[in-house]
């Protein structure tokens, strides 16, 4: 009995941590408005947002080992769905015959994520016919294959982009106020979390594993590893549209840099930097993306010559990124 | 039927520098298994030199042996610096060094150059055109793009197929670590190649200088078509890196060319423009995704 009791005890502590950790990031705004910075609710908002995008990219990646260097076109396609959909709401033509706009935030994020899903479906099904170094240049590949069609869509906007004007709404919020649309996007960054949490000690997330530690094995017990790698392909890239939507909501804009392939390689990163598979490691890595870029931005122009080096000492010298670099100050080995 | 003929052609010198590029990605990925997304970065290093060296000097004799031993030595730095590092590691790890590696190049050379494009002129004694056969008449200099690129692919197969170096190419490429416990310093052996694999990277940067601007950006686009080629031809397969990359060449360059037109016949002219724009710069990768249906290893499959 006494290692449930322990078990649960560990839970328990895990559970008040995160639950302090919420609380501290949902009193932000608060926070902000004191130290008289409200630009910080802003930046934190972006932060959440691609928490969602990398925490999923990190269910293919850091749990499946499907290393997907094209996640940049789900979050995009997520944005281009609220996009499109407030271009009809606004002008009143249809979609394909039907009258589709909208601007409900209740109808525009599952659809963005749907919409992603397919898509994500398509191209995975056909790029999971490959595996290593194949998989990573055809996921690049269609990710820029997906970036020139949106370049080419001159019905909405083309390189260009599209404008939106007006945040989505939801019922009996305000989600053009910054705060307010924070609360939703850390509501739903928590709400994903957890079911990320689930999914991965799950027996979905077990097989997952399994896959990545040595397909062959998998497969040699009788399992059918396709689907599951398929599976976990096709919620990483819901999650991302999800994020997409958030984020064409948070600048209200959408244009196709939201898939260049730097932004999958920043999606990558983020993961890497965080500690690909871990549950909330991705969450720390867009912190600390976001941030460093934010503070090298503002001391130079050129701040990607000092982001390229360190992102190369990073990789290395730190295994498992920012835990990593902490057991290398501690003095650890290498685990 | 002139035009289709300038076309093909067209078609061709894209491909022969898209195989110089993919030769060497392909290599270095069947031999050292390391992805490394700076490629582009070492033809982007060979352009800027040779245009800098060809503004200073006026002299493209002098412009095109710089640019070639700019990025040969950049690779060879690169490879010393950072590449040794990784190739125990794995492509998640080489992806994202070798991405940090592309933020610093092109930064660095916006620093060095700014940020307008550099032009560079077609040399004099390589300007003008060249009648092919009756009527059809084709600019020198891309003829001689071609050449070069095909002298090199020959180059090429004989230097892995027939000289000693290539024999210990080969054997690296099917077994690795056999290679090392026969007492081959496997070391040297890599840096050399990744300095062969910059220098062609290089030369493509160096040839297609004068017929496009040279800008920062310019290899990431080439280095992802670059990618396509190399997953149609087969990972590791030089031989299937030269299909592919003639097949992306030739294909690319007719739809962009001929689109149009077929589209302008069924609908209006700017929509139809539009439209072609998209779907041909699509028609590589739906070129490279009717491949995987078919050969999820590709044209030319290495080994296995």
């Amino acid at each position: 009995m006494a290692p449930v009791v322990t078990g649960q005890a560990a839970s328990a502590r895990r559970n008040l941590w995160l639950g302090a950790l919420v609380a501290a990031l949902a009193a932000l705004p608060f926070l902000a408005d004191l130290a008289g910075q409200p630009a910080m609710t802003s930046l934190a908002t972006r932060i959440v947002i691609l928490a969602i995008a990398a925490a999923s990219l990190n269910l293919a990646l850091g749990y499946g080992g499907l290393v997907s260097f094209g996640h940049a076109a789900w979050y995009g396609i997520g944005g281009y769905v609220v996009g499109v959909l407030y271009r009809h709401y606004v002008s009143g033509d249809p979609f394909l015959g039907l009258s589709v706009g909208t601007d409900q935030l209740l109808v525009t994020l599952p659809l963005a994520a749907l919409v992603s899903g397919l898509f994500a479906a398509v191209f995975g099904a056909l790029a999971l016919r490959t595996s290593g170094v194949q998989f990573i240049m055809i996921t690049l590949a269609f990710a820029q294959m997906i970036f020139f069609f949106f370049v080419a869509l001159k019905a909405y906007g083309g390189d260009d982009g599209l404008i939106v004007r007006r945040r989505n709404s939801l019922p009996f919020l305000d989600t053009r106020d910054a705060a307010t649309f924070y609360w939703v996007c850390l509501t739903l960054a928590v709400g994903w979390f957890a079911f990320m949490g689930r999914l991965v000690r799950s027996r979905f997330g077990a097989v997952l594993a399994g896959v990545r530690q040595s397909e062959r094995r998998m497969a040699a017990i009788g399992v059918r590893t396709y689907p599951y790698k398929l599976a976990a392909f096709v919620i990483s890239g819901m999650g991302a549209g999800l994020a997409g939507a958030l984020m064409a909501n948070h600048a209200r804009f959408v244009s196709p840099d939201m898939m260049h392939w730097t932004q999958s390689g920043e999606l990558m990163i983020m993961v890497i930097l965080g500690g690909a598979g871990t549950l909330l490691g991705p969450a720390a890595g867009a912190a600390v993306l976001i941030l460093l870029e934010t503070q090298l931005a503002a001391l130079t122009e050129h701040w990607q010559i000092v982001l390229g080096p360190l992102l190369v000492l990073m990789i290395l010298f730190t295994r498992g990124g920012l835990s990593g670099l902490a057991r290398l100050v501690r003095g650890g080995r290498d685990g | 039927m002139s035009l289709f003929v300038e076309q093909a052609l067209n078609g061709v010198q894209l491909g022969v520098t898209l195989f110089l590029l993919a030769a060497g990605l392909t290599l270095i990925f069947g031999i050292m298994g390391v992805i490394n997304l700076a490629h582009g970065s070492l033809y982007m290093i060979g352009a800027y030199a040779m245009a800098a060296v060809a503004a200073k000097t006026g002299s493209f004799l002098l412009a095109a042996p710089a640019g070639l031993a700019a990025a040969a030595l950049a690779g060879v730095a690169m490879e010393f610096l950072v590449v040794r590092r990784l190739y125990a590691r794995d492509h998640l790890d080489q992806v994202l060094a070798t991405f940090g590696l592309i933020l610093f190049f092109n930064q660095a050379i916006t620093i060095l150059f700014g940020r307008q494009p550099l032009f560079v002129q077609i040399p004099p004694f390589l300007d003008g055109s060249v009648a092919i056969f009756e009527g059809v008449r084709y600019p020198f200099y891309r003829l001689v793009i071609i050449a070069v690129g095909l002298v090199t692919a020959i180059g090429l197969y004989l230097l892995i197929a027939r000289t000693r170096l290539g024999m210990l190419i080969r054997a690296g490429a099917t077994n690795r670590d056999m290679v090392r416990a026969l007492g081959v310093d496997i070391r040297a052996l890599y840096t050399i190649l990744f300095g062969v694999g910059a220098m062609l990277a290089g030369l493509a940067g160096v040839m297609a200088g004068p017929i496009l601007s040279v800008q920062v950006g310019m290899g990431e686009q080439v280095l992802i078509l670059t990618f396509v080629v190399v997953v149609i031809g087969g990972v590791g397969s030089v031989r299937g890196a030269f299909l592919g990359a003639l097949l992306v060449g030739v294909v690319d360059t007719m739809l962009r060319a001929f689109l149009p037109g077929v589209l302008r016949q069924v609908m209006s002219g700017p929509d139809a423009d539009a439209l072609a724009g998209g779907l041909s710069a699509m028609g590589v990768y739906l070129l490279m995704a009717l491949v995987l249906l078919v050969k999820p290893k590709g044209l030319a499959p290495a080994h296995g």
